[in-house]
């Protein structure tokens, strides 16, 4: 018995539970982290220094430039022209009213902010899914908008009239992407229909129209317009150079956005026309109702790359002498008063930022429009 | 000054059709009320808008000129910027009644494409900037410097016969681009720097210390640069000639803005001519014949317009050089009004 009793005592019976260990050091943690992110092999440890050497010779110098040397305050060149000065944030402060509103007069400006509201007005409830009164606010976008636009910054009904030569900066290129972005989606999608149709003229007119405008370079037909066309006319018959370079954005714009939608209606399934066919519709009710909002679903991610890049394209219409964001900032580089080493970084730092605001809006609005509307392939 | 193919293309075409482009422009600017001018998209000096975004420069003054001398009102006038490529097209076809735009004078523009140059107004020509700690005074000293030049221009050739015909060696230091050429010679990877002379004013404002460095007073080419109108006008040529002789007659005769009213009743036959209160002459250009006072209580003379765009005024604080008054060892030399 007290042998058993002896045996017993050299075993060692636990009650209660361990206390946990804490794991191997290099397993979890900030440590594990870095381990398992960034210095896994060889390779990425290589990667990850030279990633991190590149943030630290980077990164500093463009902070102190923007912000730390940055001069942000001044009348004139002077104040931009000290030695080790950053970026010259008085130029931008001295001409933003320029580089919004062009050569527009000072007294009509409140128009074009008129123009801004009545955008955002129309943009704003059309951007909302939950908003109401949809059928209408598609009529005002792409109707009474643009109407009233036209004659409040032209002028006509007791207001003076400005003329498009003195429009320039963010308000010229607004309105040059706006018509583009207005005209080109109906326009295109006529155009797709039209390739796409069964009777051979109209397929031949719009196949033969998408491929001679898809082929000519846009800088091209505004090249054309503003050296060329003027030889043709009569004398004293001037086309509007704003007029010129709208029609030719607009023309662009449609080829490149019937290309896409086409695209889209290809990428809808035989059955579904045959179907449409089946239960009685005719051609336009079933492009209306089955097919184009299939297909136009398929290709938001195009449609949206469209006019992005037409958003930024309207700064080719510098080359005719219009001066869009980007060529009103240029210009003021020959400004005597603000000529200084860090003006044009500045001035062109600067609108880089104000586009890229403008696409990223609308890249991530349509990212928010694919996934709400990809019912059918959602798991 | 870069000269392309693409216009004479384009103006050769046009000669053809310079016939019908060519009438009345003084009637029909009166009849529309107001000047086109075309101005550059944007010269430091010559023309460039500032920061309220009107119009400023030595060409832009012009415009206002002729503007005073048909309608007494140097604000009635339009201005259409025009790129180099454009501007004789935008001429010819009628869209401006006159292109001021740091033109070069030269004998293929001036014969072959349907145009006519009234004058020069800014003597220009290539130059050199160096810097002050060099000690250098005269291109002739730049004997074995190392020069930064823009690429594909006229500015290299020039460069390279000038050193060739004075037997003297260089080193060019050749850029694409002419904001590279600029910060290269900032930056001290060349000892000279060599472009059109009020190119390299508008230049030397970009650098870190513009009062570091001096331009040279050599010009090695010829770059006159002057208004140019339509040929076959010659009513409104003469306008546009007489606006440039008005005002450096006025400069000569020490007629300014300011004193402008006081000098009608001078005793000087010369400042009675040119201010109307004497002769006709105004009538035989198709103005009024106090047109000349009109320019010069307009926008002030010659030499008060070169101060304030481009001289000691202004941010480019250009010499007058070349462009002083015959009587004063320059080249401008007003015609006499008689």
């Amino acid at each position: 018995m007290s042998d058993l009793q002896a045996q017993t005592d050299l075993f060692f019976v636990r009650r209660e539970l361990a206390t946990q260990e804490a794991p191997p050091a290099m397993t979890v943690g900030p440590a594990a982290w870095v381990k398992r992110n960034l210095f896994s092999t060889p390779g990425n440890s290589i990667l990850t220094i030279i990633g991190i050497a590149l943030i630290v010779l980077i990164v500093p110098p463009i902070i102190n430039w923007a912000f730390i040397n940055a001069v942000w305050t001044g009348t004139d060149r002077t104040a931009c022209i000290a030695e080790g000065s950053g970026a010259c944030w008085a130029f931008v402060k001295a001409e933003f009213a320029q580089f919004i509103y062009g050569r527009y007069p000072d007294a009509e400006r409140w128009r074009v902010n008129v123009m801004f509201a009545l955008l955002l007005l129309g943009l704003v409830p059309m951007s909302i899914p939950s908003a109401p009164f949809k059928r209408l606010n598609v009529l005002y976008l792409f109707i009474v908008f643009p109407v009233v636009s036209y004659y409040l910054l032209t002028g006509g009904f007791g207001l003076s009239v400005v003329e498009t030569p003195l429009w320039g900066g963010l308000m010229l290129t607004v309105v040059v992407s706006y018509v583009g972005i207005v005209f080109s989606l109906p326009a295109g999608i006529l155009l797709a229909l039209g390739r796409r149709s069964a009777m051979p003229a109209v397929r031949f007119v719009c196949t033969a129209f998408i491929e001679i405008v898809r082929g000519i370079p846009l800088i091209t037909v505004l090249f054309m317009s503003s050296v060329m066309l003027p030889l043709f006319l009569p004398q004293g018959v001037n086309f509007d150079k704003l007029l010129r370079a709208l029609i030719g954005v607009a023309l662009f714009a449609s080829v490149y956005m019937a290309e896409t939608v086409r695209g889209g209606m290809q990428a809808v399934p035989k059955g579904q026309y045959e179907g449409a066919k089946a239960v009685g519709l005719s051609y336009w009710p079933m492009m209306r109702l089955i097919i184009l909002p299939q297909a136009l679903k398929l290709v938001i991610p195009g449609i949206v790359g469209i006019f992005i890049a037409l958003f930024k394209d309207t700064s080719l219409v510098y080359i005719i002498g219009l001066f869009d964001l980007l060529g009103i900032v240029r210009t003021n580089f020959a400004d005597p008063n603000w000529a200084s080493p860090e003006t044009p970084a500045t001035g062109l730092v600067f609108a880089a930022a104000v586009y890229w605001v403008f696409c990223f809006a609308m890249s991530r609005y349509s990212q928010y429009v694919e996934r709400r509307l990809n019912t059918g392939r959602k798991r | 000054m870069k000269r392309t193919f693409l216009p004479a293309l384009a103006g050769a075409a046009l000669a053809l059709s310079a016939s019908f482009a060519g009438a009345a422009t003084l009637d029909t600017v009166k009849q529309k009320g107001f000047l086109q001018c075309g101005v550059n998209t944007g010269l430091p000096g010559f023309g460039n808008p500032n920061e309220k975004g009107e119009w400023t420069g030595f060409d832009v003054d012009y415009c206002r000129a002729i503007a005073s001398a048909v309608f007494g009102d140097p604000t009635k006038v339009k201005f259409t910027p025009l790129d180099a490529k454009e501007r004789f097209t935008a001429l010819q076809s009628g869209e401006v009644d006159v292109l001021i735009r740091n033109t070069t004078w030269t004998m293929s523009r001036d014969t072959s494409l349907g145009l006519k140059f009234a004058g020069v107004n800014y003597y220009d020509g290539q130059g050199f900037m160096v810097k002050k700690s060099l000690g250098v005074k005269s291109v002739n000293e730049l004997s074995g410097a190392s020069i930064c030049v823009q690429s594909g221009t006229d500015t290299e050739l020039n460069l390279a016969d000038y050193f060739k015909s004075h037997n003297m060696q260089y080193n060019p230091v050749v850029f694409e681009k002419v904001s590279e050429a600029n910060s290269a010679y900032d930056s001290g990877r060349c000892d000279a720097y060599t472009t059109d002379q009020s190119g390299l004013y508008a230049t030397r404002l970009q650098l870190q210390k513009p009062d570091d460095t001096i331009v040279l007073p050599e010009i090695i080419s010829k770059e006159p640069l002057g208004p140019v109108v339509r040929q076959g006008d010659d009513v409104w040529f003469n306008v546009v000639k007489w606006t440039h002789y008005a005002l450096l007659d006025a400069e000569e005769l020490g007629v300014t803005q300011q004193n402008a009213d006081q000098m009608k009743s001078s005793d000087n036959p010369d400042i009675k001519r040119l201010l109307g209160v004497q002769g006709n002459f105004g009538q035989g250009i198709g103005l009024s014949n106090d047109w000349a006072y009109k320019i010069v209580k307009g926008v002030g003379n010659y030499g008060e317009l070169f101060e304030k765009d481009l001289g000691q005024s202004s941010p480019l604080k250009i010499q007058r050089g070349e462009n002083a008054l015959w009587n004063k060892g320059g080249l401008q030399y007003g015609m006499p009004i008689l």
